[in-house]
């Protein structure tokens, strides 16, 4: 499919957001430059003045037109590149996706947060809305693949790049998703197996050590 | 389509519950909008929307379809002829859901601290940011009205109903505060705008008075001081 242009991704490594981003790049076979920023060091004038309003990444750069906020730039990807389509035929089928995505956006996000930012051991009510969570993800997964049904598709790849940070949260946890949610646990694997998720997430060891730093430079280690 | 098919569960002071009315109002369909009764939820609403309890539901046959621009978007898409809500370029929808997500994730809660800030100076800083970001929207309406009057250009579109649907509690918020919000100053596009808005026939029967409005916020937040119901 043509590239339709000139494509730019600010974009972080370990952030889960630019991960949706770029899976859904792949998944349409768009080729894409992606410009790494030191969310640390200092975020880039095209990254400030692309995002005015969060100063975050993702920014999608279609052409020189900014795009902000992963899902509003994934379903602009499953519009722009129509093929193959990430988001269910039906407006019922897109309206569910939606809806999970943002349960997903709303709950997932914050109950990790939580977990990973506690100082000392992490409170059972924690560890318990987390999974809580996750048997709901799974009540609407069902018996099905992926959350697109047969085919990996939105809801999909809005949601593993999240578990990109399980491997900390479980250890901070001391839990294992696998052992609590083991249909979800088998859901990531599938989703592990595809080469354009896998080439994308991070080394969990290496998602760890960024949480260790980042804990230490809160104060919260 | 019969009207008994689409149903809203709702209440009338509820922004959120407007959108799916305008909507549904500008693509001309009839519906049933069933009303809950403050502080209880019916056994329609739980069994429709499990996850979250919240209203809006819209109802279409016996499929529940719940979050408030969620709903707008479907109804968009089933009910697909003309006037469309969403913009037709991938771009401009884009910038229209960013902005719709801003005025819910970011407005919103501003207009919320206003309320819970303790103190003058408090209460000062809390108006001084909802301020700010009508400013960030007067200059999205600059942008994205291209010359027309509503946020959707010529035709009141997603945006004019995600945010106009905040405009009744915006004005409550004024009148309580003895503050203008929606200024001529700063913010003239948007002021004329607001009017425009309100008095759209798609939104003029939904959009609640704001006296009306503003004797329900005193219910709502004697109720709220109130310790729960056992």
């Amino acid at each position: 499919m043509s590239n339709l242009g000139e494509v730019v991704l600010l974009d972080c490594w370990v952030s889960p957001f630019c991960m949706r981003v770029k899976i859904a790049l792949a998944e349409k076979g768009v080729e894409y430059e992606a410009r790494a920023e030191d969310l640390f060091g200092g975020k880039s004038d095209l990254l400030l003045t692309s995002n005015p309003i969060y100063k975050k990444v993702p920014v999608l750069l279609h052409n020189g037109k900014p795009l902000c906020e992963s899902t509003v730039i994934v379903g602009y990807i499953d519009e722009t590149w129509s093929s193959p389509p990430l988001l269910p035929t039906s407006a019922y089928g897109r309206a569910q996706a939606h809806f999970w995505a943002d349960f997903i956006d709303k709950k997932v996000f914050e109950a990790s947060y939580k977990i990973l930012t506690c100082k000392g051991e992490v409170p059972e009510t924690a560890k318990k809305d987390f999974i809580e969570i996750l048997k709901q993800l799974e009540g609407s997964l069902g018996e099905k693949d992926f959350f697109g049904g047969d085919s990996f598709g939105f809801l999909d790849i809005i949601l593993i790049p999240l578990t990109s940070w399980f491997y900390p949260i479980e250890k901070f946890g001391g839990f294992e998703v696998k052992e609590e949610c083991p249909k979800f646990s088998a859901w990531m694997n599938r989703c592990m197996q595809r080469e354009n998720v896998a080439n994308v997430l991070p080394d969990p060891e290496k998602v760890y050590e960024f949480v260790i730093m980042v804990r230490k430079m809160q104060g919260i280690e | 389509m019969a009207k008994s098919d689409v149903k809203v569960l709702g209440a009338w002071p509820s922004p959120f519950v407007m959108r799916p009315r305008i909507a549904l109002n500008i693509k001309s369909v009839d519906y049933e909008f069933l009303q809950e009764t403050f502080g209880s939820k019916s056994e329609l609403l739980l069994k429709s929307n499990p996850v979250h309890k919240k209203i809006p539901v819209l109802i279409h046959g016996d499929k529940p379809v719940c979050e408030s621009l969620i709903i707008v978007e479907y109804i968009d898409e089933v009910w697909s002829s003309a006037p469309s809500i969403l913009p037709s370029n991938p771009y401009d929808r884009a910038t229209a859901r960013f902005w719709a997500s801003y005025v819910d994730e970011k407005l919103f809660p501003s207009m919320k601290e206003i309320v819970s800030a303790d103190g003058e100076e408090a209460k000062k800083a809390a108006i001084q940011v909802v301020v700010d970001g009508l400013v960030l929207l007067e200059d999205a309406y600059a942008k994205c009205s291209k010359g027309g009057k509503f946020f959707g250009g010529e035709q009141i579109g997603y945006l004019d109903i995600a945010f106009g649907s905040y405009v009744g509690w915006l004005r409550v918020t004024e009148k309580f505060n003895q503050v203008k919000l929606l200024d001529e100053a700063k913010t003239p596009g948007l002021v004329k705008w607001a009017e425009a808005f309100c008095a759209h026939p798609a939104v003029k029967d939904v959009m609640p008075e704001t006296d009306k409005l503003a004797e329900f916020a005193k219910v709502l937040a004697k109720a709220r001081a109130a310790p729960p119901p056992k």
